[in-house]
This record gives structure tokens, C-alpha cells and sequence, in this order.
């Protein structure tokens, strides 16, 4: 029964995906993920020597990143500006909703 | 199939110009784009434009668009193209699920109109082709990341027909949520995307996490907020309470003096995983809505023996 075992087994949350994986997840290139990093839109782990890793967090902000240029034609800087303020913009939502005062 | 009026949802003339098409467009597509726009509707809104905007935005398929003529009387249901009106029109469409994260499709209006029919190029039958990877949203109850449940999901996909043209199919996946997910993680599911096309593998299906608002509990990454009403004299005599949380009734004890607004933290009661949240009951003062004689006793006495004036601090 290998394969009634393999169905519970695959859905898996994503923790930390790879430089490859995160790629493959966007469909795009390094070059772009590496564009990414240098604005400071996702801040990858690297262990000396090893491989970048993305965080959950990472993850998305790179998927809205790609969608938002796809979507919407904003470029790298503007992205960065956009994602920031979004996030500026939930956590001020969640303190409204901590107050009881979220629309 | 049912009618689509492209003019109305960008909000425009028939007579607009192209120019005046793009604005229209690029204006609703920031407004309701769906990372920008959380609201309920905001995604519909934003593929109903991109769908209007892949027609009208194009000259070639706006005018073909146009031939059909306006939304017929008595309702658009039930629609169908004069006959042959494909026949003057070809348009070449890049194959579906190219376009990265969250490619959907379009209505039937659009499939059946100007995308159906189109041999995709590069795919034929006898060639081989790993399917796309799929993305998607799914909005679970907070309940569900304490105890994990199984949604089954519809997706779309591009598949080869015996005449080796793409058509699209529904299929539905069953998707087992494990517990401790939490707002805007991804889940993986290899090998669920899009089926591959001549025998290739399929792609992977990656869907992101959100929570549909709960009347109760507010989520803040891994931790719960709650509003916990205390009646005035619990609030001032401290004690053991009693309150209910998402993974069931749980003992509290609220401080002598606590004041309203003051948080309790409840270690490891918010979300569950690795590193389990914490629930936060932020004090809520309530007074009895109506008093009885013996109340209003009670409350003339304190009004006669405590010194409080709660309006000191007020400048005015």
C-alpha cells in the first residue's frame, strides 16, 4: 500500500525553499531573484558556503513581486516601495482589528 | 455561454480609444489587484478586467469583439456567435498556464471566442511536455489550522483533445491541510498542477494559505487576539475566569485592579506547530446592562464612600 501512503504524505507546508526552488516557484530566473535580493524585497539565508534559503515570509513577497510586475508593470524599486508599504499598511489593519475597529 | 460586455467592465464607451481602453484598464487593475485589494470580489474584479482588457486592449479581437454587436435583448444568456464569425478571425494565443503564478482562466465567453481552436504551438500531441505548476488560494477557518481538514479543490487546466487541440478540463484534488498552518505559507502538492502533455510529468500545485475573518479571534502571524469581557468587579477583585478559546474552555486569572485594554497572555494557546503562538485576551470592561434596586444600592454606595474621579487627568 506504498501508494495510499505517498497521498497522506503529500501535502507539505513550505518552510524555506532553495534559490532553485523559489525560481521555479516564480517562474523566473536567478537574475531576477538576485534583483530581488539586491532591493531588499526578500532577504535570503545563507549558511557559510551553502546554498541561499528563502523563509515563508520570503516566499511570498517574492510571488506578489512577480505578480505586481506582471500584473501591473511596476519595476524592481517600485515593487520594493509597494510591498513595504502594503505591509505597513496590514499590520497597521491589524492593530485597527486588535482594537475592534477593523472594517 | 453567457454574454460578456467588455465596454462595461472597464467602465468605458464603446467609442473609447485605445489609449482611453489602456487607462481604464491599468486604473482598475491597480485598484483591485489581488495582492493590493483584500477585500471579497477584489480577484473577480481584476480577472473580469484583464479578461476585458485581453480582448479590447488588442485591435485585432476588438473588432472581432465588435461584429458580435452589443449584449443581445432579453439578456446575454445563453449566447451564441453568428455563424462563422470565427471563421474570419484567427487569433494566435500563447498556450494556457504560461504566465507564472496564478495564470486562470477566463469565462466560457472568452474560451469559447477567442482562444478555443488555437493549436497550441510547440505542443502537439507526440510531443513530450512537463505539465505547469498551478498556483491557488485557500481560505480556511481558523478552527482548521488547530486541527487540520481536507478541502477539495476545482482546477483548471490545459489538455490535449483527440484532435490534438487544447481544450481546458476541470479536475478536482483533495488537499489534507496539516495543523499549525498559518496565514499566507504555502502548501505543496507535487505533482498536482497541470497535467503533462504526451506522457510528461505533471507539475506541482502550490497553494497559499489565508483565513477567512472570524467573528471572535483576530490572527496575527502565529497569535491569537480575543476580546475577554469582565464584569467591574471581577475586573477590580481579580480572580479565576473561565473563557473559551479555538482549542476549547480554558482557566484564566485576571489580576487584582486590571484595567481595561490589559492583555493577558496565554502561552502556547494560539496557533499550534514547531513554535506554537500565543493567545492574547485583551480585557474588555462590561457593565450589566440594567440594574435592579439592590444594584442601584450598591452602586450609591460606592458612589458615596469612593473617592474616584475618573476625569482628573482631563484637561479642559
Amino acid at each position: 500500500m506504498k501508494k495510499a501512503k505517498m497521498h497522506k504524505d503529500e501535502a507539505e507546508t513550505l518552510d524555506e525553499l532553495t534559490l532553485h526552488e523559489l525560481c521555479r516557484f516564480c517562474d523566473a530566473d536567478e537574475a531576477w531573484v538576485v534583483q530581488l535580493i539586491q532591493h531588499g524585497v526578500v532577504e535570503p539565508r545563507q549558511a557559510s558556503g551553502s546554498e541561499y534559503s528563502f523563509s515563508h515570509i520570503s516566499v511570498l513577497r517574492a510571488k506578489k513581486a512577480r505578480r505586481l510586475e506582471r500584473d501591473l508593470g511596476v519595476n524592481m524599486p517600485g515593487i520594493a516601495l509597494a510591498l513595504d508599504l502594503l505591509e505597513e499598511r496590514d499590520h497597521l489593519r491589524r492593530m485597527l482589528g486588535r482594537f475592534g475597529l477593523a472594517s | 455561454m453567457d454574454y460578456k460586455d467588455y465596454y462595461k467592465a472597464l467602465g468605458v464607451e464603446r467609442t473609447a480609444t485605445q489609449d482611453e481602453i489602456k487607462r481604464a484598464y491599468r486604473k482598475l487593475a491597480r485598484k483591485y489587484h489581488p495582492d493590493v485589494n483584500t477585500e471579497d470580489g477584489a480577484d473577480a474584479k481584476f480577472k473580469e478586467a484583464g479578461e476585458a482588457f485581453a480582448v479590447l486592449g488588442d485591435a485585432e479581437k476588438r473588432a472581432a469583439y465588435d461584429q458580435l454587436g452589443a449584449e443581445p435583448q432579453g439578456g446575454g444568456q445563453g449566447f451564441r456567435p453568428p455563424p462563422d464569425w470565427d471563421q474570419r478571425y484567427h487569433f494566435s494565443e500563447r498556450p494556457h498556464g504560461a504566465g507564472g503564478p496564478d495564470d486562470a482562466a477566463f469565462s466560457d465567453f472568452f474560451e469559447n471566442l477567442f482562444r478555443s481552436g488555437s493549436r497550441a504551438e510547440g505542443f502537439t500531441s507526440r510531443r513530450q511536455a512537463a505539465g505547469q505548476d498551478q498556483h491557488a488560494r485557500v481560505v480556511l477557518d481558523l478552527e482548521d489550522a488547530y486541527h487540520g481538514t481536507t478541502r477539495v479543490l476545482t482546477m483548471q487546466s490545459p489538455e490535449m483533445d483527440d484532435a490534438g487541440r487544447l481544450v481546458m478540463k476541470n479536475r478536482s484534488v483533495s488537499v489534507k491541510i496539516p495543523k499549525g498552518v498559518r496565514e499566507g505559507q504555502h502548501i505543496r502538492l507535487k505533482g498536482k498542477g497541470s497535467p503533462g502533455f504526451g506522457g510528461g510529468p505533471a507539475g506541482d500545485l502550490f497553494l497559499e494559505v489565508s483565513f477567512a475573518p472570524h467573528p471572535t479571534y483576530r490572527i496575527d502571524g502565529r497569535d491569537i487576539y480575543v476580546d475577554l469581557p469582565v464584569a467591574p468587579w471581577e475586573a477590580a477583585l481579580g480572580g479565576k475566569i473561565s473563557m473559551p478559546t479555538p482549542a476549547g474552555e480554558v482557566g484564566v486569572t485576571v489580576p487584582k485592579n486590571a484595567r481595561a485594554g490589559q492583555k493577558l497572555r496565554l502561552k502556547g494557546r494560539g496557533l499550534p506547530g514547531k513554535r506554537a503562538g500565543d493567545l492574547y485576551a485583551v480585557l474588555k470592561i462590561v457593565n450589566p446592562p440594567k440594574i435592579n434596586d439592590k444594584a442601584r444600592a450598591l452602586y450609591e454606595q460606592m458612589a458615596q464612600e469612593m473617592k474616584f474621579d475618573p476625569r482628573k487627568n482631563m484637561e479642559g
